[in-house]
């Protein structure tokens, strides 16, 4: 892997306080079934792009893209398509 | 031990400096005094924000790296010369500035110390921030999990916590670390001297037998090979966690 | 009155007052690079440009037809919607406008299509009269890969995620086709001047 690569790759650890935000309670031990290749991946272990113009999460199995968030005027669009099924407990 | 609140939004809150320790020529760690501060687990970071005078705004990560006993809130920044971020945190920032943060983040990247498993912590530069918080943790509940803690540095100047970690080493009480110096070594060093591989991970790991937990921390590159190698070596995916830095952040 | 950190400045950046910058945009030095994925690897000889959709007759060029086409050098200020300008960026690149021509359609819209699954979309009209290129160099040298080399689509008058990326191809269509972005926040159209940054804006 190249240095640019690396740089811009992260994981699900790295989004923990914004998914705090939006689902108002700690996310990264979530289990998300992938829409796409039907794995399932912690949050903590997500592939996670956060230089972008919104974050990209992207399964670290298939590299289907899992999730977009956008933030912008006061507002959250969040867009989950790539996650078939998430299971968390309260 | 105290537990964290996993439910509710977290709020921005102030952090003050208290201290400001050098690790290594490039590392410091912010010691802070965080009114209100809930409790953390050992893994878990805080997020801060920095706001300029023009209203631009810019947030980091960053793993705490006080066990949750402590009364103070520490975290461990790489100044990294062309960074955003760290150069204001070790540079600028002086005792009784305020710094904004929020926290504790994290339930995927944690130890609390119950489990019986043993340990083995695989950590690449400031990637043993984390890797140190579950080390003083054990260490301050006097905890005997056995525990080995695989740590790669450029050079020994660049160990961070190097003589704090050869003291709790020598306590004999099951924690061993293992050092491996990849751009330098002093000399007569008879330790590792490259960067982590699977002979050395078969030397250091436990015995996958004995069905240890993992937790990888470092740069993406490093952390990447590390883990697959170690699920290549047959060690349960499940058990091996891993936080990637990126490019450490800046 | 919110919180200023004490003594951070930040990353350089200038918003002084230019009639060059669009409103709540700063000025950088560097060249961010954004991302949404892995960077994608293209070698030469797999690399194709593709023209398809409402057109009687999809055409394709390889690298090497590709770079025996008219090509132009343009400097242009471009605008991401992060926030960062950057003046006098120079480009070389073959015009879509040499692209789309003889080409007769009915299609109202674009999408820009990349190695990687990104795209993005555009009415037909703002990627043509001189307002788009393919662009394969940036300020004299080829494009790096992570700037979206071998080729990226250049629309300087839109915010620079209309510019996608190891562009694959354009899809000419009768009905908007709202792409990566546009479908989770970002406003459809993006013109940085009018500010349109999200949707509603």
């Amino acid at each position: 892997m190249t240095a640019q690569q690396s740089d811009m790759k992260l994981d699900g650890n790295a989004i923990g306080g914004l998914l705090r935000e939006i689902f108002a309670m700690e996310m990264t031990m979530a289990q998300g079934t992938c829409a796409n290749c039907g794995k399932v991946h912690m949050v903590g272990e997500v592939v996670v792009y956060l230089h972008a113009p919104g974050v990209v999460v992207r399964c670290p199995s298939c590299d289907n893209v899992q999730m977009k968030i956008v933030q912008g005027r006061g507002k959250y669009w969040v867009d989950m398509s790539g996650v078939r099924c998430l299971e968390f407990s309260v | 031990m105290a537990g964290t609140a996993v439910l509710g939004r977290l709020i921005w809150q102030f952090g003050t400096l208290a201290e400001l320790v050098q690790e290594t020529p490039k590392v410091a760690s912010l010691i802070l005094d965080v009114p209100g501060w809930t409790g953390h687990l050992a893994g878990q970071h805080v997020d801060v924000r920095l706001t300029a005078d023009d209203g631009y705004q810019t947030e980091r990560s960053y793993s705490i790296a006080s066990p949750p006993e402590d009364s103070r809130l520490a975290i461990t920044v790489e100044r990294l010369d062309d960074g955003e971020v760290s150069p204001y945190l070790v540079g600028e920032l002086r005792k009784g500035d305020k710094l904004e943060l929020r926290g504790p983040i994290g339930g995927y990247f944690v130890w609390r110390g119950e489990d019986e498993r043993p340990v083995l912590l695989v950590g690449g530069g400031s990637g043993v921030v984390p890797l140190m918080a579950m080390i003083r943790h054990r260490a301050a509940n006097h905890l005997k999990t056995p525990t080995r803690l695989l740590y790669s540095s450029r050079s020994l100047d660049d160990v961070i916590y190097r003589a704090e970690l050869e003291r709790l080493a020598s306590a004999g009480d099951g924690l061993t670390v293992t050092h491996t110096l990849t751009r330098m070594q002093p000399p007569g060093w008879s330790g590792y001297a490259r960067r982590i591989d699977s002979a050395m991970l078969a030397e250091v790991a436990w015995p996958k037998a004995q069905m240890p937990i993992v937790y990888v921390c470092g740069p993406t590159p490093m952390v990447e090979s590390a883990a697959s190698l170690l699920v290549d070596m047959g060690y349960d995916p499940a058990s091996v966690k891993t936080e990637r830095f990126g490019a450490t952040g800046g | 009155m919110s919180f200023i950190s004490r003594g951070f400045r930040g990353k350089r950046r200038d918003t002084a007052s230019s009639s060059r910058l669009p409103p709540g945009q700063y000025l950088v030095n560097d060249f961010p690079v954004l991302s949404a994925g892995p960077t994608p690897r293209i070698p030469q000889a797999e690399w194709s440009f593709v023209i398809e959709g409402e057109i009687d007759k999809p055409r394709s060029w390889t690298w090497d037809e590709f770079r025996k086409l008219p090509t132009e050098q343009v400097t242009k200020d471009i605008h991401c919607v992060t926030k960062w300008s950057k003046f006098d960026t120079g480009w070389t690149g073959v015009s879509v406008d040499t692209l789309l021509e003889g080409v007769d359609t009915a299609a109202e819209y674009v999408v820009e299509f990349s190695y990687g699954g990104y795209t993005t979309n555009l009415p037909l009209e703002d990627v043509t009269g001189g307002k788009a290129w393919v662009a394969f160099e940036f300020d004299g040298q080829p494009l790096h890969p992570e700037h979206g080399g071998p080729a990226r689509m250049l629309v300087p008058h839109l915010y620079f995620w209309k510019s996608a990326k190891w562009i694959r191809g354009l899809r000419l269509v009768n009905e908007d086709q709202p792409g990566f972005w546009e479908q989770n926040g970002y406003n459809n159209y993006g013109d940085p001047w009018r500010e349109q940054r999200y949707w509603g804006d």
